[in-house]
């Protein structure tokens, strides 16, 4: 699961740089989301991978910490998920409106030479 | 500290959250009452950094004061530190904010909505940034501040702003995320995100995982440059800066000094403890601090548009201070830090100067522009960014005083005397020549080359940054234009630049004490341990768990 997960948050990333290199404002924050995809999995994966383990301790004496899952990197990629996704929100409504001022979709605001 | 008294430490993020909250509620045609808030606020944020600044001075008080967010202990809750080197920070942030709202009175609020609460946000998320002890909480407060500054970049529209905001906040998003795989790569191989704790346990760390844990501290050191202005990541710069509105780029110039402030904490805490990871990338620092001063220094040569040459100068003091850092004697960085409060000051006066001399420029610009895309339900006096400024025939009074401000500017950045840029200079160049000298405690021989092109460069560096704002000078100040001058100083902008100037004058008329303030932050700075055991001070930990804690009493 450890070489899936790896590779699954490798080609998300690499397609998300590709597209931020793009020269259109769509790609780039369609590449945008994709590289904060890859980042929150990996995020998620620092917590070690673990199957229906609970991230909490309940009452009773806790005898193998391995048995439960690491409630930080959980915490932290609701956290980062929250902000991700508003500055993409922020980012699109700029789009637009680059759009509306300079008439093109090239992120420079002018067509570069063919 | 004990009782009410630790409660002023939080105080510089709460005041600024509440005030701008409380203004999203008012009525955008209410502005005295808002001008009076953010003011307000502002100042107390001051006020407050003075009375931490006095309490880390205190040779009675310990030099770090830690608040511990809901009472949760240390390495496990986040903390907040006020130590010397974050006081100071917080300090200048807050006076800077206050000048440029106040600069901001007399127009630039009335352009477009929700200015005030923007601007307290941006100095919420830069205090936080200077006061946060841990890791991820520090990424959310560099959210804040970008976040808000998006937003501020972007106030009173139009097409260029949109242009500059766009390459902006996608090198920024791309930054962001760089911090994120950093931290999370911090965590991943030390399990904690408190920078004390972190300090502490990379002492034990096995040797096979420290190549790793270098792989993740350059991630985060990379977006940290690329926030500092660092060549090669700086291209968005000068557009950016000089896009913004004045009160806005004003306090941009001290957003490049928090990425260098992330990087001299880090550096100092994660070299605290002997171990297997050891100090590594300072001449990454030093080489690219050179770099970005020798784009700085040509890139000030490169155009006559003010906004833009103050840019570059943000680029080169934020160069100078990297490469100061990266070659990392004491002397020098007590020497570094006088000349970031120095230079911050004088670069918000500059962008303010700015903007009263390019106004008939860009005044025959936006005549092409075109309106706002967005309409908002706020109603003001002003449509547009030029309307009411008079083509004046002459106007001594406004006009000497721009002029003696810019002089005393430039004076102050090039690093002339006898004003705070002369001494501050002074005191690096013999810094790095004494280093030199001495030759037994320079860290890292094989970068002494590199220092000695340092101290050329930095006198360079002043050379054409004196060229450029002669040359413009003389552009504004003594040419005859055909257009009359549009340079019609208000009161409320006249005390803003000369408030920030009278600091920038009294740093070098107390350069004794501020001198004298910034050797004990330096020194404290060397010494981590101060930080280290007033952050973990209240917790047992089992000798076995962590093998530096053993040093601690």
């Amino acid at each position: 699961m450890e070489l899936l997960l790896a590779i699954g948050i490798g080609v998300v990333a690499a397609a998300g740089i590709y597209l931020i290199l793009r020269p259109r404002t769509f790609q780039v924050i369609i590449g945008l989301s994709l590289l904060t995809y890859a980042v929150n999995l990996f995020i998620v994966s620092t917590g070690r991978l673990k199957l229906g383990v609970a991230p909490l301790v309940g009452e009773a004496p806790v005898t193998d910490v391995a048995a439960y899952a690491d409630p930080v990197p959980q915490a932290l990629v609701l956290t980062s998920i929250v902000i991700s996704f508003s500055m993409t929100a922020l980012f699109l409504v700029l789009l637009l409106a680059a759009r509306g001022f300079t008439g093109t979709d090239h992120v420079d605001g002018e067509e570069g030479e063919r | 500290m004990n009782g009410l008294a630790q409660h002023v430490i939080i105080l510089p993020v709460l005041l600024p959250l509440i005030a701008g909250a409380a203004m999203l509620l008012l009525d955008e045609r209410r502005r005295t009452i808002k001008t009076r808030i953010s003011i307000g606020a502002s100042l107390a944020i001051a006020a407050s950094a003075v009375w931490l600044l006095a309490q880390v001075e205190d040779p009675l008080t310990p030099q770090a004061f830690v608040y511990h967010l809901a009472d949760w202990t240390a390495p496990f809750g986040i903390v907040l530190v006020a130590d010397r080197l974050s006081a100071l920070m917080v300090l200048v942030t807050a006076l800077l904010g206050a000048a440029g709202l106040t600069y901001s009175l007399s127009r630039w609020a009335l352009l477009g909505p929700r200015f005030h609460s923007l601007y307290l946000f941006l100095l919420m998320g830069l205090c936080g940034a200077f006061l946060t002890g841990d890791l991820f909480n520090l990424y959310v407060f560099f959210e804040v501040l970008l976040a808000s500054s998006y937003g501020l970049l972007l106030h009173a529209s139009g097409k260029r702003r949109v242009k500059a905001g766009l390459h902006y906040v996608a090198v920024n998003l791309v930054a962001s995320l760089f911090i994120l795989i950093g931290v999370a790569f911090v965590y991943a191989l030390t399990g904690t995100l408190n920078m004390a704790d972190l300090a502490v346990r990379l002492g034990d760390l096995p040797v096979e995982q420290v190549p790793l844990l270098k792989a993740g501290a350059a991630v985060m050191g990379v977006a940290f440059l690329a926030k500092a202005g660092a060549w090669p990541l700086n291209f968005w710069l000068p557009t950016t800066y000089s896009a913004a509105a004045a009160p806005v780029a004003a306090i941009f110039a001290i957003m490049t000094k928090v990425g260098v402030y992330v990087l001299l904490r880090l550096a100092t805490l994660m070299t605290a403890t002997e171990g297997s990871f050891e100090l590594f990338g300072a001449s990454w620092l030093l080489y690219g601090g050179i770099a970005t001063i020798v784009f700085g220094a040509s890139g000030v040569l490169s155009t006559r548009h003010l906004p833009r040459i103050a840019g570059y100068v943000t680029i080169v003091s934020s160069g100078t201070v990297l490469a100061v850092i990266g070659s990392g004697s004491e002397a020098v960085i007590s020497a570094a830090l006088y000349y970031l409060v120095g230079s911050t000051l004088g670069l918000g006066a500059l962008f303010l100067l700015a903007d009263q001399v390019t106004r008939g420029e860009r005044l025959e610009a936006a005549a092409q522009d075109v309106g706002p895309v967005f309409s908002d339900d706020y109603e003001t006096s002003l449509r547009n960014e030029f309307e009411g400024i008079e083509l004046a025939e002459e106007l001594p009074a406004g006009t000497a005083l721009i002029a003696g401000t810019y002089l005393l500017v430039t004076v102050l950045l090039v690093g002339l005397p006898p004003i705070s840029g002369f001494i501050a200079k002074f005191g690096i160049l013999s810094g790095l020549l004494d280093a030199w000298i001495d030759t037994g405690p320079t860290p890292m021989a094989g970068t002494q080359t590199a220092a000695w092109f340092l101290v050329g460069l930095i006198i360079v560096s002043g050379l054409t940054t004196l060229l450029a704002l002669i040359r413009t000078g003389i552009d504004v100040f003594w040419v005859r234009h055909e257009q009359a001058s549009t340079m019609a100083l208000r009161p409320s902008e006249a005390a803003a630049v000369l408030m920030l100037v009278l600091l920038a004058v009294g740093l070098s008329v107390f350069a004794g004490p501020a001198i004298g303030y910034t050797d004990a932050t330096s020194a404290y700075l060397a010494d981590p341990d101060v930080y280290i055991r007033a952050v973990l001070g209240g917790v047992e930990l089992n000798p076995g768990d962590v093998a530096g804690l053993k040093e601690l009493p």
